[in-house]
């Protein structure tokens, strides 16, 4: 089936997320969209699925206008997409979740249980998925997960499907596999549309390669274009994707971790034995596919988490089972992985999220109360260092882009006295600018002496920035490894697998 | 939806398990022991199965208050002791272990509280029952309301209005069934009003809730007083519903009159939950409609419109709890009085959590409440000793110590009470 | 846009227009319960029925001005001001008890619990004030902190369960409530702990003793009493800890994200509980007012509702100090006129009509704009010019 959009138009208030957007995917075509984050590719998917209501432009299949109210007009008429984040009931069951909204029943509305788990299987056996209709969602892995999410797409007999950066949560040899996939499905005729902004696969996979950027559509280029010409196109300028590091000056050891154990409220052992040490002006990178408890790891350092058994050593001082506060004034400066959930205060004020950990003392409280001059002096300062895009020091922190709402929490963490700084996904969902500023930052404090535990599942970030790479798979660490390591090498060990010639 | 860990693929550590059953059972059973049978009541107690008019009547059960008190005792002694082996061996105490300690708990109880007299458990039963139902009702709206994500406060408004429209409808047609459909249109209003501002005005479902029982208190004051009270016998006399003893089933021994020597708006309730079972679990209906509460973008991206499903469950629950409310007057005692619902809605809440948004489950705690009104009634006629303050307190403690204990185990639907924002 | 036009679209004007409707929501009621309609509609129709109508409804809000604000039909100056004063004596326990319930909405709390809590502390204070013999103003004063102590406390229990075990504060302060007053009614039934000397059968407990009342601002003249200055502390207080404390920068926080303040190091369990307390404290200033703001003896229902209408106040107040004094003053003036009306035969009761509509278009701010086709506003750029003259401080919420 052909796709066309022309001339399609979405505002949110004064924001054009998608300006005057036009494309054609013809039938059989993997089609992808390269922009970096924040440029409109899910503003302009959520159009095409009928999520969102375009302010002006039109939506063509095989030349047939189409007016979507809601994403069941949109299944309907053939277009199923595979979203980032999966749109799964983590309750429900692979079948319940398959055929939600379109189920097979009997006359008084009675679910045919029977009829859903054999359109699974049916499915399933397509493509070599081994997927157990009766398995509940939030008990698979999340590669599995993704595969319910393609299958659900397909149920609805989809003829264009649209892929929203599906390998965020892939390793290497699971994204070869999608690839396969696509292919696969492009051969058969259906149109893939395939959102990105990562180069690497748009060269492996697609056919064409259009690049969006600020909501416009720059260009439509062919794959075989470089990586160099197509980063160009994707950020408006000439990028050096590389970042500039000398080699790190090491101290002592900072942070000692011993046989750390971390069980979760569902007795999964999250952390099962991880020991490591890092020193003064190194940069660690813990890689590894999301949901392999890098992200428990952090928790656990700022005490967000319980220690099991093992301890944590900041500096000689025990911090194993200290609170939050404690861990914050022991000296662990820390980015979380999520910043609107748990790094922001959305409706505070920038000065009042500059102060989020530093309540209790100068120069942001004065005794009881707060000190509003001494507040929004350090404010200006700080926008101004961080180069922080924002009308005010008042201005609400929510109003604020991506890029710029990490750089408030990156400004507010690096400016305080640190002994160990901790960032988890550092990046992510933001613009390119921020990431080679933020980058910037993560080196300068390494160099300043302070070690840096770094989580990113981004691996030319961890490439980037790593003096060394932990890779966790199942809460262990696999093996410590130097950035000289392959990527094919990194691909096995975040599968598991140590590779020959490594040591554990 | 992103994961912090990817369940299933961790090794799992030794199993935790919690000591709170034990503990309680270990308290309780040192009260029954001491406080009911060493230091209990050296009077004759006597156990009355059945109804005294009922077809088949079984001899009662004789014995002293406090040998009952220090034999139920040594019993659950036996239980928490096997309750802590469990335990000691990383065991999980079963709940239906439990739920045998609370019954054999509570037969200590009557017979410390009723010696010198009897205890009818026939009318106990029967009674805990009847007065359960306006619960179950508004537990029935509960379930719906929060099963697609909608924090229902208002029950205690919607019961208010079905028992104040039931009255008064029904003594002005002279027609008891009107009044009862009347009830259910008028409750189904009030939460309509709900539904709006909590779906298209996306307001805080707990503010519009405590807002809306403010209202209905008000209105239904202002009217009492205004009207009701200047005219009783043209607006406020309805009468109740009569007792329709069902053939056969009613004959069954102990528990046949209990069941099935009801009034409508008890078979009704017998009716309505396990239809509520059903549609919500096994139709399609159900399904669309859990998934809009678990995960409403997942449910929108599937096709299945938010608001709407939203929307008509929570109308839909209100005419239950409307229902509820006419068993309160046309189905119990008739008149309408001042705010005669008395936290009813509240305890409706507590009984939707305990039971798990299952209407079966919250039906099983629903009875546990009626059974403490009841109690506390026939508390304070049998043993006047008591200060009938603290033996009034009994339902609202209960509330607590259910809500207390048991809440950190459940999981509500995940998308309860977050509004849906579409652009 | 202009000023004036965003003047228009604030909350600030949205409260008024709130109050209107709610207003116009009980003519209504008073219209279609009067007699008078009635009997006018039967004998000259619906144009004399209009006119009864509106007659109705001009006596009855007409009442209740003469009894909350100013007697038109007093033989003096100082009779005539007489029910201002009344409004302020019976607005003093609404501002107090709406300022604890405000502050625990910003924390993220649901206080439902005010009349348990008020009651509590109010089961304190009547034992020092009839139990205790204590010099003039240390008894007042103690009376006082002990009403505020003992409503903190039951504030905490409530924060504490919920810290640890997860429990839905809307549920366990609705039930403490009935547990708090049930047991101050035992200790008024009981000759050996509370109750009134000579109260027979009746739960009654004495009447505080002089030493321990809230002293009279106008001794003679007006009742109004030492309550009314509580208040307007209590106020100060609440608008110092939300807006330039550090601790109530925290309760915000907590009140906005509470993961985020958790990762920024605040136990968000010991803040429930805290603000908790806080909450409930204001509301034990409220108690007092009751408790010792009274010559006569008084029963379990001493706590008049007030607990319950301190949500309709903090709702209608929308957060800040001042709009909380207000709306105390408002639904005090409520409580001032209701008297007058039932003289002339409407049922106060209407009052808690208005009361309920104010609140429910208060919270729904869209309805309103609807209502009147007032712009949403995501800025206020001219106000915020206009505001920022007067400004130097960069606070938000």
């Amino acid at each position: 089936m052909k796709l066309e959009l022309q001339g399609m138009t979405k505002r949110f208030g004064p924001v054009v997320a998608n300006d005057d957007i036009s494309l054609v995917v013809e039938p059989g075509q993997i089609h992808a969209l390269l922009g970096e984050n924040g440029a409109g590719k899910s503003t302009l998917m959520n159009l095409l699925y009928g999520l969102y209501q375009p302010d002006e432009g039109r939506i063509l299949l095989d030349g047939v206008e189409q007016k979507f109210s809601g994403p069941g007009d949109a299944m309907d008429a053939g277009i199923g997409m595979v979203h980032q984040h999966f749109m799964l009931v983590p309750v429900f069951s692979v079948a319940e979740n398959v055929v939600l909204g379109n189920e097979p029943s009997t006359r008084w509305g009675s679910l045919d249980l029977a009829t859903a788990r054999e359109r699974v299987q049916e499915i399933s056996a397509r493509f070599g998925f081994d997927i157990d209709p009766d398995a509940i969602i939030e008990d698979l892995p999340v590669g599995i997960q993704q595969r319910v999410e393609i299958v659900k797409a397909l149920a609805r007999e989809a003829r264009v499907l649209i892929l929203d950066e599906p390998t965020a949560v892939l390793t290497p040899q699971e994204t070869d596999e999608l690839m396969e996939i696509m292919r696969q499905l492009a051969a058969e005729g259906t149109s893939i549309v395939f959102i990105t902004h990562k180069l690497r696969e748009v060269k492996a996979v697609a056919d064409v390669v259009t690049v969006i950027r600020g909501g416009k559509v720059i260009d439509s280029v062919s794959p075989e274009s470089s990586v160099g010409e197509l980063a160009s196109l994707m950020v408006g300028r000439e990028v050096d994707l590389t970042v500039n590091k000398s080699a790190p000056q090491l101290g002592d050891v900072v942070l000692e971790v011993r046989d750390l154990v971390v069980v979760d409220d569902r007795q999964q052992k999250v952390i099962d034995g991880i020991s490591l040490d890092v020193r003064a002006g190194e940069v660690l990178c813990l890689a590894g596919v999301e949901g392999n408890g890098q992200t428990a790891f952090a928790e656990t350092l700022l005490g967000l988490r319980q220690v099991t058994s093992g301890s944590i050593i900041l500096g000689g001082q025990d911090i194993t089972d200290d609170s939050v506060r404690d861990v914050l004034e022991a000296g662990v400066g820390y980015i979380p992985e999520d910043r609107k959930k748990d790094g922001l205060v959305g409706d505070f004020t920038l000065e009042e999220n500059f102060m989020t950990d530093g309540s209790f003392s100068r120069p942001w409280t004065k005794g009881l109360s707060i000190d509003f001059a001494s507040r929004h002096d350090t404010s200006t300062d700080l926008i101004e260092r961080f180069d922080i895009r924002t009308p005010s020091s008042t201005t609400l922190a929510k109003k604020l882009s991506g890029g710029n709402q990490q750089k408030v929490v990156v400004a507010r963490e690096l400016t305080r006295d640190l002994k160990l700084f901790i960032a988890a996904q550092p990046t992510r969902g933001v613009d390119v600018g921020s990431i080679e500023f933020i980058h910037e930052q993560i080196i300068a404090t390494r160099d300043r002496g302070i070690p840096v535990v770094i989580i990113s599942t981004e691996l030319d970030e961890v490439y980037g920035l790593a003096d060394r790479i932990a890779v966790m798979y199942r809460g262990r660490i696999v093996a410590i490894v130097p950035p000289t390591t392959t990527r094919e090498q990194m691909g096995q060990m975040m599968a598991g697998i140590l590779p020959e010639g490594i040591a554990a | 939806m992103s994961t912090t860990v990817t369940p299933g693929i961790f090794s799992l550590a030794d199993a935790k398990v919690s000591w709170k059953a034990p503990w309680f059972m270990a308290f309780f059973s040192v009260v029954v022991f001491v406080g009911f049978g060493v230091l209990g009541r050296r009077e004759p107690v006597e156990y009355s199965l059945t109804r005294d008019d009922a077809n088949f009547v079984l001899p009662p059960i004789e014995a002293m208050s406090h040998v009952v008190g220090l034999t139920l005792g040594v019993i659950l002694l036996a239980i928490t002791a096997l309750a802590f082996a469990w335990v000691v061996r990383k065991r999980p105490v079963p709940l239906w272990w439990s739920l045998v300690f609370g019954l054999i708990a509570i037969t200590a109880l009557l017979g410390w509280l009723a010696a010198g007299d009897r205890v009818p458990v026939a009318f106990l039963l029967a009674n805990a029952i009847v007065l359960a139902i306006p619960i179950m009702f508004g537990g029935m709206a509960g379930v719906m309301s929060e099963r697609v994500g909608v924090v229902n406060i208002a029950i205690e408004g919607q019961l208010l209005t079905g028992a104040f429209v039931a009255a008064v409808v029904s003594t002005l047609t002279g027609n008891l069934y009107i009044g009862l459909i009347a009830a259910m249109i008028a409750a189904s209003l009030v939460s309509m009003v709900l539904a709006v501002f909590a779906v298209r005005y996306l307001v805080d479902q707990i503010i519009v809730g405590v807002v809306l029982n403010v209202l209905v208190i008000g209105v239904t004051n202002f009217l009492y007083s205004q009207w009701l009270t200047q005219d009783a016998a043209t607006t406020n006399a309805p009468g109740t519903f009569p007792v329709v003893s069902l053939p056969i089933l009613s004959d069954i021994p102990i528990l046949g009159p209990v069941f099935f020597e009801n009034r409508i708006t008890v078979y009704l309730a017998f009716v309505a939950v396990p239809l509520l079972w059903y549609i919500l679990f096994r139709t399609r209906f159900g399904l669309r409609a859990r998934a809009v509460g678990e995960y409403p973008m997942a449910a929108d991206t599937m096709g299945v419109g938010v608001a709407a499903t939203r929307f008509w469950w929570v109308v839909m629950g209100g005419a239950l709890a409307g229902l509820g409310g006419a068993a309160l007057t046309i189905g119990n005692v008739g008149a309408f009085g001042k705010e005669m619902t008395q936290g009813q809605g509240f305890i409706a809440l507590a009984v939707v959590i305990l039971g798990r948004w299952h209407p079966f489950y919250m039906s099983a705690a629903a009875l546990l409440f009626g059974f403490s009104i009841i109690l506390r009634v026939w508390a304070n006629q049998v043993s006047p000793g008591i200060p009938t303050d603290f033996i009034i307190m009994v339902p609202y403690l209960v509330t607590i110590i259910a809500v207390v204990g048991f809440v950190g185990r459940v999981r509500p639907p995940a998308a309860v009470g977050k509004p849906y924002v579409k652009e | 846009m202009s000023v004036l036009k965003e003047i228009l679209s604030t909350s600030a004007t949205r409260a008024f227009l709130s109050i209107l409707m709610g207003f116009l929501v009980g003519a209504i009621f008073m219209m279609v319960s009067g007699e008078e309609v009635g009997e006018a509609l039967d004998s000259g129709g619906l144009g004399d029925a209009f006119a009864a109508a509106l007659m109705t409804v001009a006596d009855g809000y007409g009442a209740l001005f003469r009894g909350s604000i100013f007697n038109t039909r007093a033989d003096d100056l100082a009779t005539a001001i007489r029910p201002l004063t009344e409004t302020l004596r019976l607005g003093a326990p609404l501002i107090a008890a709406g300022l604890g319930i405000s502050l625990g909405f910003r924390v993220g709390l649901f206080n439902i619990g005010g009349n348990g809590q008020m009651v509590f502390g109010i089961l304190w204070a009547t034992w020092v004030s009839t139990r205790m013999e204590l010099p003039i103003v240390l008894h007042m004063i103690a009376a006082v902190v002990v009403a505020i102590l003992g409503a903190a406390l039951w504030g905490a229990l409530v924060g504490f369960l919920k810290a640890q075990t997860g429990a839905h504060e809307v549920i366990l302060t609705i039930m403490l409530n009935y547990v708090s007053i049930y047991l101050f009614t035992w200790f008024i039934r009981n000759p050996n702990l509370l109750q009134q000397v000579e109260a027979g059968g009746t739960p009654k407990s004495d009447a505080p003793a002089v030493t321990a009342q809230l002293p009279q601002l106008f001794p003679g003249t007006y009742s109004l009493h030492l309550g009314f200055i509580l208040a307007i502390l209590a106020a100060i207080t609440y608008w110092w800890l939300m807006e330039r404390s550090a601790i109530g920068y925290r309760f915000r926080m907590v009140g906005h994200n509470p993961h985020a303040a958790r990762t920024a190091g605040i136990s968000v369990e010991r803040t429930y509980v805290y603000a908790m307390a806080v909450s409930a404290a204001f509301l034990g200033v409220a108690g007092a007012n009751q408790a010792l703001g009274t010559q006569v003896p008084y029963t379990e229902t001493v706590h008049a509702g007030i607990g319950f209408d301190g949500i309709t106040v903090a709702l209608l107040g929308g957060g800040s100090a001042v709009g909380i004094f207000f709306a105390g003053l408002l639904f005090g003036a409520f409580k001032a006129g209701g008297p007058q009306m039932q003289v002339i035969g409407v049922s106060p009761e209407v009052l808690g009509i208005v009361q309920g509509a104010i609140v429910l278009f208060i919270a729904a701010p869209p309805l309103v704009r609807a209502l009147f086709r007032l712009p949403s506003l995501s800025s206020t750029p001219a106000l915020d010019r206009f505001r920022a003259r007067f400004q130097r401080k960069g606070a938000s919420s």
